[in-house]
């Protein structure tokens, strides 16, 4: 093993494989291993089956957003014109419920996660390459079952399935739509186990814990919520799908139950599940930030600790759901002030960022932009979780459009952001493409001015007392519903716009070559699409995360230029000479320039093309 | 170690893992051990170990949710609970708690056999841990269909305290009125013990359904020739069962005291 290492160390050639030697022979990697419908479907590579997770989540997050728009649709008068009321209780909890769990939960962890986790610590796949696979055929069993339920009928309990409609009142497949959850929630549950094996015991050697990314941290706390979070979920759920089986009395107080009990039960998981849902967006914004402001990250252990204390503070805070549930008072204190002290962790996050963007030399592509999005949505919605986890200001906003607009701009605004912002950074390393710059800053300065025209009415909408989970409303709120919906339309193409052009960049993006940010993370270190088992040679890491250095980046910008002059200066040198030759010189074969032409030739190659 | 080679392996394009000096581990008939994805057999080990253990701390959440919802009836209707446990089959959960005690023995016997790579005593103790999970899953029905007979059955049959079809208890009704209990609030304790022990028994059989694999594997020998670890974690879930069913048993069987020697609070 160390003679192995020093080896490595002493045979230590620059991973960062340069354009041209990728042009001479056709390299392997994860995309051109295998094309039939079995090699996608059956394959253990956590970069394959992250792809079959982010084809998957992209159809539900636009199954969701299809019942969002309807609701928004229907909000635009008062009178609940465009469906029926039953209809869009049924689109309520078919958004709640596909975005919840079959988009928010899995987004960044089972995508960007899967792909990037065993990369960023140098390993070859995560510890358990077939189990992975498995958690993406539960997500997409469960996802069916639900989808049948919601679509074939439908359910009108909202996602959160309170107790005792949903066992005994309730019109719809709820038991249907239960079955769907408990399978993703194993999904989640194996995602979870997968990730917490994988950073304990594949770390390449000389990554200790404190040189782990802020990403790897994040997703080990966020994975430990999955595993400890989701079974009382899953639980809980069989427990409401008996009673409405059996109509036996486990929640309903007719037959002696208590449905606070199920709230408990219920929050117990899903205010966790909001940090599971958060968590993985902060991971991403912080490999981000560091990236894109060429610093290290400011106090890096205590953005690590904060992971981790948000994810112990998760666990202790679902009481605030319940301040007016008919919890005891007492319990309500305790809850509120619990839930004051989880924005510390999360204050240290937003405080670590911003001293991280001081006197950095900041650029602004599309994923910091993105960046920036999330800090100041992530912000406005934590602020307003505060304002919540109040008591008394609790009493009078519950159940009313200022929950709604809180939970968004965490869930949506921030999550949302983060996630694209993810998929924007690490797409070259993905697809081995350039996704154009333009286009996506377009599209992420339209989500950011989309999601607040939706959502920021909605504050005032509900601090105005309109509750939530209506089809009909007073009139006089009409004038605010109806930015809420124009902005909504913003919002769908800001959305819209990534997916188009993304897959144009796919046939058609320039090659990104191994690092087109300058990045620093390991994943950064091999090729673009990286090979089956990551990396050429097995990476050895003698340095913590984020060793950015804005005077080296200067003087690679310089030699890059270096480069590039004396390139040109040699063709024009090659090409008078060979005009001074006249016509006999064709047979000297100059290899250089062989090598370095034809664009075409590059592009096939690289790309997508069976080679 | 041929970290180096093993991992250029693909670009250099020879066979995949027995590039470099070192052989592959392999057991004694030639089974590949390491996964393609370690670096060596420690490390695999130490990756499914942690996975079981993990695994079995989700089991323990799943759980834990019902034992605090069993925690909240029992301490809104402790006099319905003492009724209930009366009602069901002390003296056949007490022989279920010991063939379990026996079984989970013999687990740790076959997972000692393993590692001393003694083939014959690893089959006998499989198979006295396959007989010894059947055994109670036997006695479970028995239990469970004698409780469905008198009307114990939440949801599918419940009628015992229905004077109409079960005449001779008209005591227990005069009972349930002298505690001023209301015959929802037994029915609670009854759904909890069916819950409780419907899903420690699906557990009961997915072990089951692990020790049979393992037996057949063990009968073809490959535990014994080098990796011995897949018993050590099924093991591991069949002790979590086990243990499970020591919480369960006092709870649900116990918690007033055997009928007629009074209440042990």
């Amino acid at each position: 093993m160390n003679t192995a290492a020093i080896e490595a160390e002493v045979d230590h050639v620059p991973q960062t494989a340069s354009i041209e030697e990728l042009e001479f022979e056709p390299r392997h990697h994860y995309l051109n291993n295998g094309y039939g419908w079995k090699s996608w479907l059956f394959t253990v590579d956590h970069k394959r089956i992250a792809i079959l997770y982010m084809v998957s989540i992209t159809i539900f997050f636009f199954l969701g957003g299809l019942a969002a728009l309807m609701m928004r649709l229907n909000l635009m008068t008062p009178y609940s014109q465009f469906i029926k009321p039953e209809t869009y209780n049924r689109m309520f909890t078919m958004h709640g419920i596909v975005m919840v769990f079959f988009f928010l939960v899995p987004s960044i962890p089972a995508t960007l996660g899967n792909f990037v986790l065993p990369m960023m610590l140098g390993a070859k796949d995560l510890a358990f390459p077939k189990i992975n696979l498995l958690s993406w055929y539960l997500y997409i069993i469960g996802g069916i079952i639900a989808l049948y339920a919601l679509t074939m009928g439908g359910v009108d309990t909202g996602w959160t399935f309170y107790e005792p409609y949903s066992s005994m009142y309730s019109n719809g497949y709820v038991v249907l739509a239960i079955l769907g959850i408990f399978l993703a929630g194993f999904s989640s549950i194996l995602t979870g186990l997968n990730f917490i094996v994988t950073t304990h015991k594949m770390r390449a050697p000389g990554l200790t814990w404190f040189r782990m990314p802020i990403f790897v941290w994040s997703m080990y706390a966020t994975s430990v919520i999955q595993v400890l979070g989701t079974p009382v979920l899953a639980i809980t759920l069989v427990l409401v799908a008996a009673e409405r089986i059996l109509h036996v009395g486990i929640f309903d107080p007719k037959l002696g139950g208590d449905p606070i009990l199920f709230q408990h039960m219920f929050w117990f998981y899903s205010h966790p599940a909001v940090y599971i849902m958060v968590l993985p967006g902060m991971a991403v914004i912080s490999e981000l930030v560091t990236c894109f402001a060429r610093k290290p990250i400011f106090g890096y252990k205590m953005v690590c600790f904060s992971s981790i204390a948000i994810a112990v503070i998760s666990f202790l805070v679902w009481g605030h759901h319940l301040f007016t549930s008919g919890q005891s008072p007492y319990a309500g204190i305790l809850f509120s002030a619990l839930s004051f002290c989880v924005a510390i962790p999360s204050a240290i996050k937003v405080f670590n960022w911003t001293a991280t963007l001081y006197k950095g030399s900041i650029r602004l592509d599309a994923p910091m932009l993105y960046t920036l999005g999330f800090i100041g949505l992530f912000v406005v919605g934590g602020l307003t979780g505060v304002y919540l986890a109040a008591i008394a200001i609790d009493v009078h906003l519950t159940d009313t459009y200022f929950v709604i607009a809180h939970f968004h701009y965490i869930m949506v605004g921030a999550s949302v952001s983060a996630f694209l912002g993810g998929i924007h950074y690490w797409w070259p390393k993905m697809t081995g493409k350039l996704y154009p710059e333009a286009w996506a800053r377009v599209a992420a300065m339209l989500l950011f001015i989309g999601f607040n025209l939706t959502f920021f009415p909605q504050f005032i909408l509900g601090y105005q007392g309109m509750p939530r989970r209506y089809a009909m409303y007073a009139p006089e709120f009409q004038t605010l519903n109806i930015f809420s919906t124009a902005g909504a339309t913003i919002l769908a193409l800001g959305y819209l716009l990534p997916f188009f052009y993304l897959l144009w960049s796919l046939k058609k993006g320039k090659p990104a070559g191994p690092n087109p940010w300058g990045a620093t993370g390991l994943e950064w270190q091999t090729t673009s699409p990286p090979p089956t088992f990551n990396f050429d040679v097995v990476p050895i890491v003698r340095v913590g995360p984020y060793a950015y250095n804005p005077a080296a980046d200067e003087l690679e910008d310089k030699r890059i230029e270096f480069e590039e002059a004396k390139k040109k200066y040699e063709e024009n040198r090659d090409r008078l000479e060979a005009e001074a030759e006249g016509h006999n010189g064709n047979g000297n074969g100059n290899g250089y320039g062989n090598g370095n032409g034809g664009e075409n030739d590059h592009s096939d190659r690289a790309g997508f093309h069976k080679g | 170690m041929n970290v180096i080679a093993e991992s250029n392996s693909l670009t250099l394009d020879k066979s995949p893992v027995h590039a470099g000096e070192t052989d592959p581990p392999i057991d004694d008939s030639g089974h590949l051990l390491l996964h393609h994805h370690f670096d060596d057999m420690s490390q695999q080990r130490e990756c499914n170990t942690l996975m079981m253990w993990c695994f079995l701390v989700t089991e323990i959440m799943m759980f834990g949710g019902l034992f605090c919802a069993y925690a909240v009836y029992r301490w809104s209707y402790p006099h319905a609970f003492a009724i209930g446990s009366h009602h069901i089959k002390w003296f056949m959960g007490s022989v279920n708690t010991g063939v379990l005690l026996v079984s989970s023995l013999t687990m740790a016997m076959a997972v000692h056999s393993a590692a001393l790579r003694n083939k014959k005593r690893l089959v006998m103790y499989l198979a006295a841990t396959l007989v010894l999970g059947w055994c109670f899953i036997g006695v479970k029905g028995v239990e469970w269909t004698q409780d469905y007979y008198e009307g114990l059955a939440p949801g599918v049959n419940w009628n015992y305290y229905d004077t109409t079809v079960h005449p001779d208890h008209a005591k227990d009704v005069a009972e349930l009125a002298k505690e001023g209990v209301s015959p929802n609030a037994v029915k609670m304790f009854m759904i909890f013990y069916f819950f409780m022990t419907g899903l420690h028994g699906f557990h009961m059989l997915v072990g089951i359904i692990l020790v049979t694999i393992l037996l057949i594997m063990a009968i073809k020998g490959r535990f014994t020739e080098g990796n011995d670890q897949p018993v050590e974690i099924s093991g591991l879930y069949w002790h979590l069962i086990d243990i499970i069913w020591i919480f369960l048993f006092p709870l649900l069987y116990l918690v007033s005291g055997i009928k007629g020697s009074g209440p042990l609070w």
